[in-house]
């Protein structure tokens, strides 16, 4: 199947500054694909080099298998990590002047529905809270019906509460089989939505698959955590690899029933103890050396 | 070029200055209280040009009437007497230019203080030396009216104050705003709508001439009421001059618009142009004995073409035929602005 997006060895260069150094990837038809890295990655400059805000230094971007043409910007919905907008305008006219823009369009009512937008659909597009924005900025990325979906840190800023409501938002969408592109930072998120996923570091891609498949590939082993001043485990008595991290003791495992029994017949009293499972943030740490948001 | 979408961004852009209604209410006001301050000043009796120092007197306040100088020179127009109690807080103004001439009241022979620095001391002098003159003298000269009826002060400033309002508000509304709008990200977000520059260059100006011409109409309707202008010409014909004044006006805004996004820098750039407009394009005093090469500089700024126009229309009733030329240079100004504009304009940088 012809990929709906394809990025060729893209480069984008300010002045002596590689901000985005060849990277490449195609993307299937209905796939949420992230770009997963830390901030000054070159997830934002990629994003906007696809969209065309900003021109690569090199490289090639094919929509549906085509150079865009101006009627890429029909077809495609965009959110910004932040943007301002149109002073004075309430959110009900903001959305009519956005869909004037276009040819085929979604109604109001059906965004307001889509996107919960009814409680402050008359009120001035800069009165509203962090999440109702976020919402609001997101129906208007969809007011062209757009096949293919891109979102830059969509929930940058929100409380766990409004992180939660927009991902189900952005699922909700997925599930209309639209091609989604989102940047983040946070692991989870990119955990939660993606079903692929590249992580960048210094404007290069340096892994890029299935979340699942990453984590088999980048991060073995399972972590248990202890309290390090109730536990004087002795790292020379132990059997297993034993790591002093601050106040806690670090055990890494391939098998987490034999590290129990090993603990056990140990006399270690298990009651503080938490098990954490690998995640795409090991992977960025076994892959770079460092944490994702550091 | 989609109708559509430039009747949306009109629309957005109108609602969002009505709704601002502090500079709603300032495009109006402001215009309105230059005409009125300056009605105020120059129509009334008691402005005064010169100002005379007359010493002793007990107080600044002084009663000319009461005053020992000479009678003629008393009955002179334009002239204030303040007091001063003695020569040297007299000669202390005089010296700062606060006065023009300083006085010895008293019967003659009289002394007077003058600054050899200063123009209108100069004149004043000749004034008071005149006024010594017997009365009997008969002048070797012979007054004669003008023809026709006379243009008041405020005939002649109005056009210019009105023409002044319309050059900042087309400059700043559309040079500033736009470069707000790139800074804060509103033209990268439309950027990627398939609106095009053209459409939102164009909506920009036609909001803006339509605000021009509305503001001029409420503006002279309400200064008119007061004031009475005299306008030999069409109203129709000054319409049409304001119109391509404010066309070109707001053309050479959409240049200033076209790049940057530093509202600091955009501000320094706009009084450079603004300024010396306002100064050089007979706003509020007559180039008329200036350098030629000031006269051929101030051709440059389309201000000075719509003010020449539009007060031969209103002081001389000339016609558009009359005013052909600054009509041509005008329209000719408003295209190569327009033109530069559109090849510099950039949604993000």
């Amino acid at each position: 199947m012809q990929p709906i997006l394809e990025v060729r060895n893209l480069v984008k260069k300010y002045n002596q500054l590689v901000a985005v150094d060849g990277i490449s990837f195609a993307l299937r038809k209905g796939v949420c694909f992230g770009l997963l890295g830390p901030n000054g990655a070159g997830k934002t400059t990629t994003i906007e080099v696809i969209e065309d805000v900003i021109p690569p230094t090199t490289g090639e971007i094919l929509y549906q298998g085509k150079s865009r043409s101006p009627s890429f910007k029909e077809e495609v919905g965009i959110q910004f990590q932040s943007t301002a907008l149109l002073n004075l305008l309430t959110v009900r006219e903001t959305l009519q002047t956005f869909q004037s823009f276009f040819t085929k369009t979604i109604t109001i009512e059906e965004l307001v529905e889509l996107c919960r937008l009814g409680e402050f659909l008359d009120q001035y597009n800069d009165k509203i809270s962090g999440g109702q924005r976020q919402r609001f900025l997101m129906a208007l990325a969809l007011i062209n019906r757009p096949e293919l979906l891109f979102l830059d840190e969509p929930s940058t800023g929100l409380d766990p509460q409004a992180r939660r409501n927009l991902w189900d938002l952005i699922l909700g969408i997925k599930a209309e089989g639209k091609t989604i592109i989102l940047t983040t930072h946070y692991m989870e998120e990119a955990q939660y939505l993606c079903d692929e996923v590249a992580i960048m570091d210094y404007g290069k891609i340096i892994a890029q698959g299935s979340p699942d498949e990453l984590i088999r590939q980048y991060s073995r082993g399972i972590t248990v955590v202890l309290p390090r001043e109730r536990y004087a485990l002795k790292a020379n008595s132990f059997p297993l690899p034993v790591r002093e991290v601050k106040d806690t003791i670090e055990i890494k495992t391939d098998d987490i029933n034999q590290c129990l029994e090993q603990l056990i017949s140990h006399d270690v009293d298990l009651s503080d103890i938490s098990v954490r499972s690998p995640n795409l943030e090991t992977v960025f740490l076994n892959l770079t050396g460092r944490k994702l948001r550091e | 070029m989609s109708f559509k979408r430039l009747w949306a961004i009109l629309k957005a852009r109108n609602y969002e200055f009505f709704r601002d209604h502090s500079a709603f209410g300032w495009n109006f006001l402001f215009p309105f209280l230059l005409v009125a301050g300056f009605g105020i000043i120059f129509g009334g009796k008691t402005y005064t040009e010169y100002k005379i120092g007359v010493f002793p007197s007990e107080s600044k306040q002084v009663s000319i009437a009461e005053l020992n100088i000479p009678q003629r020179f008393k009955d002179m127009q334009y002239l204030k007497f303040i007091g001063f109690p003695n020569a040297a807080e007299g000669l202390e103004k005089l010296k700062h230019h606060r006065i023009d001439f300083l006085l010895k009241t008293g019967n003659g022979p009289h002394q007077y203080w003058v600054s050899d620095a200063s123009p209108k001391g100069y004149v004043v002098e000749q004034m008071f030396k005149a006024s010594l003159f017997p009365a009997e003298n008969t002048l070797n000269a012979e007054k004669k009216e003008i023809q026709g009826s006379a243009i008041r002060y405020i005939d002649w400033l109005f056009p210019g104050i009105l023409a002044m309002n319309m050059m900042f508000s087309a400059l700043w509304g559309v040079g500033y705003v736009v470069v707000r709008y790139r800074k804060n990200g509103v033209l990268k977000r439309l950027k990627v709508t398939p609106l095009t520059a053209f459409e939102y260059l164009t909506a920009q100006a036609i909001s803006r001439i339509f605000l021009l011409m509305f503001t001029l109409v409420i503006v002279w309707t309400g200064c008119d009421l007061i004031f009475s202008f005299n306008v030999q010409g069409s109203y129709i014909d000054l319409f049409v001059i304001f119109f391509l004044g404010s066309l070109s006006l707001t053309s050479l805004g959409l240049v200033l618009a076209s790049r940057g996004t530093s509202e600091e820098f955009t501000t320094g750039i706009l009084n450079f142009i603004s300024w010396p407009m306002m100064f050089l394009s007979e706003v509020w005093f007559s180039l008329e004995g200036a350098p030629g090469w000031v006269k051929i500089f101030a051709k440059i700024f389309p201000l000075t073409h719509m003010l020449t126009a539009a007060r031969r229309v209103m002081h001389d009733g000339a016609g558009l035929i009359d005013v052909g030329q600054e009509i041509m240079i005008l329209s000719l100004m408003t295209l190569g602005f327009l033109t530069l504009g559109a090849s510099l304009f950039s949604w993000n940088k």
